[in-house]
């Protein structure tokens, strides 16, 4: 059923097919109903926003705007990490820098190699680890410690329903309970004093709905994938539930909801996680060490036998 | 007919040869592309599966896969 006589320009699971404007209002209207519906954004915030260029985060920053432009009470800031990915995120980096300049929203930007002592390429070099392993591990450190430097009260990230459905389904394969007690719209360890909250307001918005958003907003840049994402776990992941859902329309959205029915208790069952601190640097871990550390003392002792 | 597709995956145009009164589901059935993947635009707007497609349309399909 069409909503109107104008062109459609999606089709929804439950068989409505939605022309430009009214896609508009029913995307934004879906995403300032989660905020509400999952208490994401109080009446005062300075919100970072993960910004990587891409469409997830750009169409996320362009939603909060709108937002903060209606409540000054909500001030944005973007942060974005360079991990040194040859031939990629330079380009989303040029993306973002250039959005922000236009909405006038300040972007701060911190690198793996000044962080870290060398590019993300470099470092897969001097150790023999999976890519998306110690990129996602340097990541959220680095978002996190620096989210909390910068004052922010929340983080907001792109992660839309195709992202969440594959994080499930790969923590069910890997029997990582505990990792899926951490997802969900309001993600992360609230029991520890410095880890900034993260949010995620795109969190109903399937992948293919924020690309037609990003479409017709003008959002949309180039196509870019990161080199080293086809050889994830991740990558085979969601091809398989993209081919599940394409043959049984409404799979992703079935597994959050019925994720949501289980994740306050999951919540509850492993409420004391990570309220401790790395004793070597200080920031949220689970044991003695966090992972940064460990792995940032591996690429020192694989730097030392390279000279 | 014979169609000029982008696919922006791919960073390439390829020629797809249809039939008659074929619509954006066939081309992509073609091409092997699963229709959750992606969106489509004609002429720079976006269209549904069930499109009819005719010769010289300016075809894009593009990935809704997340950069990394």
């Amino acid at each position: 059923m069409n909503c109107c006589s104008n062109k459609p320009v999606i089709g929804l699971i439950a068989g409505e097919k939605l022309c430009k404007a009214h896609f508009i209002e029913y995307f934004e209207s879906k995403v300032f109903k989660t905020i509400r519906q999952f208490d994401l954004i109080g009446k005062e915030e300075h919100l970072g926003v993960a910004l990587s260029g891409g469409k997830d985060s750009l169409t996320l920053l362009h939603l909060l705007s709108k937002l903060s432009k209606q409540n000054p009470k909500i001030k944005l800031t973007a942060i974005a990490i360079n991990e040194g990915i040859h031939g990629y995120r330079d380009k989303t980096l040029a993306a973002a820098e250039k959005f922000c300049k236009k909405n006038s929203v300040p972007l701060h930007i911190y690198s793996y190699e000044e962080e870290f002592g060398m590019p993300l390429d470099n470092m897969l070099k001097a150790l023999d680890v999976k890519p998306c392993t110690i990129c996602g591990i340097f990541r959220r450190y680095l978002l996190n410690k620096k989210s909390r430097e910068l004052g922010f009260t929340k983080l907001a990230t792109g992660h839309n329903l195709d992202d969440e459905a594959q994080s499930i389904v790969m923590n069910e394969f890997k029997n990582n309970v505990q990792a899926s007690a951490r997802l969900g719209p309001k993600a992360g360890i609230n029991s520890n004093k410095k880890f900034v909250q993260r949010i995620k307001p795109l969190y109903l918005c399937t992948e293919k709905e924020v690309t037609v958003y990003a479409f017709v907003n003008g959002l949309l840049d180039n196509f870019n994938e990161c080199p080293n994402v086809a050889k994830s776990y991740r990558a085979q992941v969601r091809d398989m539930l993209n081919n599940f859902e394409n043959e049984n329309p409404g799979t992703k959205y079935a597994i959050i909801n019925s994720f949501l029915q289980i994740l306050p208790d999951l919540k509850k069952r492993f409420k004391g996680e990570q309220a401790d601190y790395c004793k070597s640097c200080g920031e949220p871990a689970a044991k003695d060490k966090c992972n940064a550390c460990i792995f940032a003392e591996r690429l020192e002792k694989a730097k030392l036998r390279a000279v | 007919m014979k169609l000029k597709v982008f696919y922006d995956r791919e960073n390439r145009e390829k020629t797809v040869e249809l039939g008659n009164n074929a619509t954006i589901k066939d081309l992509l059935k073609k091409m092997g592309i699963n229709p959750v993947t992606v969106i489509v635009s004609k002429n720079d707007d976006v269209i549904l599966e069930d499109q009819k497609l005719k010769d010289k349309d300016d075809i894009k399909i593009i990935s809704v896969i997340s950069g990394g």
